[in-house]
């Protein structure tokens, strides 16, 4: 994606941005978590505007943005064409930036009531009536999942453009990982309601690997549903979490209505299950 | 069936420990079954207590529990998620270090540290599934030296089931509930006493060193009861005798939508499975652009890029990949490598999260469908 530099001598470092919008600084966060890889990183990269580590704040044009957070106010929505404008790829990093976030939840609900309820004078509050991802809004290059992202698939993403490779992350199923680790399936041995069977890959199946069930934090596997009869199967996952391990409809609905509760199926999955509450 | 050598010897169940140590002795790491997270995994063990004792598993489609009988047996626990698979056929395996170089690159192999491992509580079923992982990775021409590594090391410990689950059907693969080939040592739990039997000259040798007494004709017959009345309490069986060619022709069968509507695609099934070898490899460079590790993975007919060629994805449905595993499974296999893919475990079974059941699948897809084929067109998704 990025053009490599071919020949002999120093090799100039890709710039790189770092650009915060509605979200909770975690994913930029996995940027400095890197620790040991971290100075390797630095001498890869010109980290050029990354407000959160440096107050010296480089202006554009950057080889390579990484945007954080989702779109909820008119000036996000502007600010986000700018920034477009100043990269050569741009890469989504985070599950508000990828699919609008937890604060999507707002999308089924009434944001002026929230408002009036929360703050004593609700006219100063200027924000959108939804939450939405960064690709509702402009071309991006390469999404990074999960809340927070893994910090490894992210050197992974830019090892890879500044080789000049396409970046590639598995869409597979969170239990291929569960398996391969040899975790216990939390879902059968104990009949808790584990999102992993339709969740992307890529946090090392953290969670059960823990005894807890996993809640999709990294989105439908194979990504976005594009058709009939293609993964995730949500239809059967909830039919199962109802039939078998007991959750009534609104118990269903929460369980797809999180993080990545925008996406399509988790979406779909969640508004099916409200109509039978 | 092949005889195995008649050493029978009986060990009084509290005496296990000397077999441990005896092990241990000679070099090798013991692993055995342990409980954890609601079933068990194996474990490297140090002492007899560390088996699941007292604990019996209770398997159905998609539910496994553990229950504590308050009992001294040592194996009623019939099996976790994992077969011997992972020690041979590794999750991940590091395979190449590769390095550039001025004029390209150097790869060196990184193969696993030889080692001695000895496996206690491995099934019939298991030792069923390492033989054709055998014939796949240890095949003459092409000889996987990965595996060849893990598996020369392996020394296997079997135990014959007495009890069946819900879930088993080795009976009628033909594969089990007693050892037939593979093991070093087979031990049979008949209330206090374990008839042990050797298979192989490392287990004699093992058996010789710790002097056990020759078992009596009634703790012989006693087990052999004990295995026969396991296979006859099986509830569920594959009939097999009309594949491969039979599911070849369901190929259209209108289960295969039905069946689809049901499947995750999770991939759980081809993981627990302990003849599944599919395996994919990755390259993880370094920032430097002067290293990359390449190694293999556990993969599954169920991801999407295991359909994935030149640019399509030929499997890109649940109903493609769901068929391709099953025929495969049952079927192909069979043209493949003169026997069938499936071994009777029930892992597959038990551990698919919606509960779909192998057995009842193939027999609604050897049964002729009544359906006008065009009915189905019209038909409502799940």
């Amino acid at each position: 994606m990025l053009d490599r530099q071919k020949g002999s001598g120093e090799q100039r470092r890709p710039r790189v941005a770092v650009f915060k919008f509605a979200s909770c600084d975690g994913c930029q966060l996995s940027i400095l978590n890197l620790e040991e890889d971290l100075l390797a990183v630095g001498e890869a990269l010109d980290l050029a505007y990354f407000p959160e580590a440096s107050s010296e704040m480089k202006p554009g044009p950057y080889d390579i943005a990484l945007v954080e957070g989702s779109i909820t106010t008119a000036e996000d929505a502007r600010r986000i064409l700018a920034v477009r404008q100043q990269a050569k790829v741009l890469i989504t990093i985070g599950a508000c930036a990828t699919a609008g976030g937890i604060q999507a939840l707002r999308n089924w609900a009434d944001v002026e009531a929230f408002k009036q309820a929360v703050y004593p004078s609700p006219e100063y509050i200027q924000s959108l009536s939804t939450s939405t991802p960064i690709s509702e809004h402009i071309h991006v290059d390469f999404e990074l999942w999960g809340c927070p992202i893994d910090k490894n698939q992210l050197l992974r993403v830019i090892t890879d453009l500044v080789v000049g490779v396409q970046p590639r992350l598995p869409g597979d199923s969170v239990c291929l990982e569960c398996k391969r680790r040899g975790h216990v399936c939390v879902l059968v041995a104990k009949g808790i309601p584990c999102l992993g069977p339709v969740t992307r890959t890529g946090c090392g199946a953290i969670c059960p690997g823990m005894g807890r069930d996993c809640y999709g934090c990294f989105g439908p596997s194979e990504g976005e549903r594009k058709g009939p009869g293609l993964p995730p199967n949500t239809v059967s996952l909830a039919t199962r979490f109802h039939r078998e391990l007991q959750l009534i409809p609104v118990e269903v609905v929460r369980r797809f209505r999180g993080i990545n509760g925008s996406v399509s199926p988790f979406r779909t999955e969640s508004e099916a299950w409200e109509k039978k509450t | 069936m092949p005889m195995v050598s008649q050493s029978c010897g009986v060990l009084p169940r509290v005496d296990l420990q000397r077999l441990l140590d005896a092990l241990s002795a000679e070099g090798y790491r013991v692993v055995g079954p342990t409980v954890r997270e609601g079933s068990v995994v194996w474990e490297t063990i140090s002492s007899v207590s560390e088996l699941p004792i007292g604990w019996r598993d209770q398997q159905e489609p998609g539910r496994y529990r553990l229950e504590q009988t308050g009992s001294q047996e040592l194996f009623g626990v019939v099996h976790g998620p994992q077969s011997l698979k992972p020690f041979v056929f590794a999750p991940r395996e590091p395979l190449l270090q590769i390095t550039r170089r001025q004029d390209g690159f150097t790869t060196s192999p990184t193969l696993p540290q030889p080692e001695r491992v000895a496996v206690i509580g491995a099934r019939a079923c298991d030792l069923a599934g390492l033989v054709i992982q055998d014939r796949i990775f240890m095949n003459e021409t092409y000889r996987d030296p990965y595996y060849a590594t893990r598996r020369e090391g392996l020394f296997v410990i079997a135990v014959n089931c007495t009890r069946a689950l819900a879930t088993c059907f080795c009976a009628s693969m033909e594969t089990g509930p007693r050892a037939q080939r593979g093991y070093d040592l087979a031990v049979t739990e008949v209330d206090e006493q374990l008839l042990v039997e050797s298979g192989s000259e490392a287990g004699r040798d093992i058996l010789s060193t710790i002097l056990v007494p020759a078992a009596s004709d009634e703790l012989i017959s006693a087990a052999a009861s004990s295995i026969h009345a396991c296979a006859q309490s099986q509830i569920r069986r594959l009939d097999h005798s009309r594949l491969p060619q039979a599911l070849y022709e369901a190929h259209e069968h209108p289960r295969w939508d039905d069946v689809a509507g049901r499947c995750l695609a999770c991939t759980n099934c081809t993981m627990v499975c302990p003849t599944c070898f599919c395996h994919t490899v990755e390259e993880t460079p370094d920032l430097s652009h002067q290293h990359a590790a390449h190694a293999r993975l556990w993969d599954s007919c169920f991801t999407q890029e295991h359909g994935y060629i030149h640019g399509k994805n030929i499997r890109p449905t649940i109903k493609d990949r769901y068929r391709m595993w099953l025929t495969h499974k049952l079927a192909s296999w069979i043209d493949q490598f003169g026997t069938s893919g499936c071994v009777g475990c029930g892992r597959c079974i038990t551990w698919c999260p919606v509960g779909i059941d192998v057995t009842e699948e193939l027999s609604a897809l050897l049964t002729p469908d009544v359906q006008p084929p065009l009915a189905l067109q019209h038909k409502d998704g799940p």
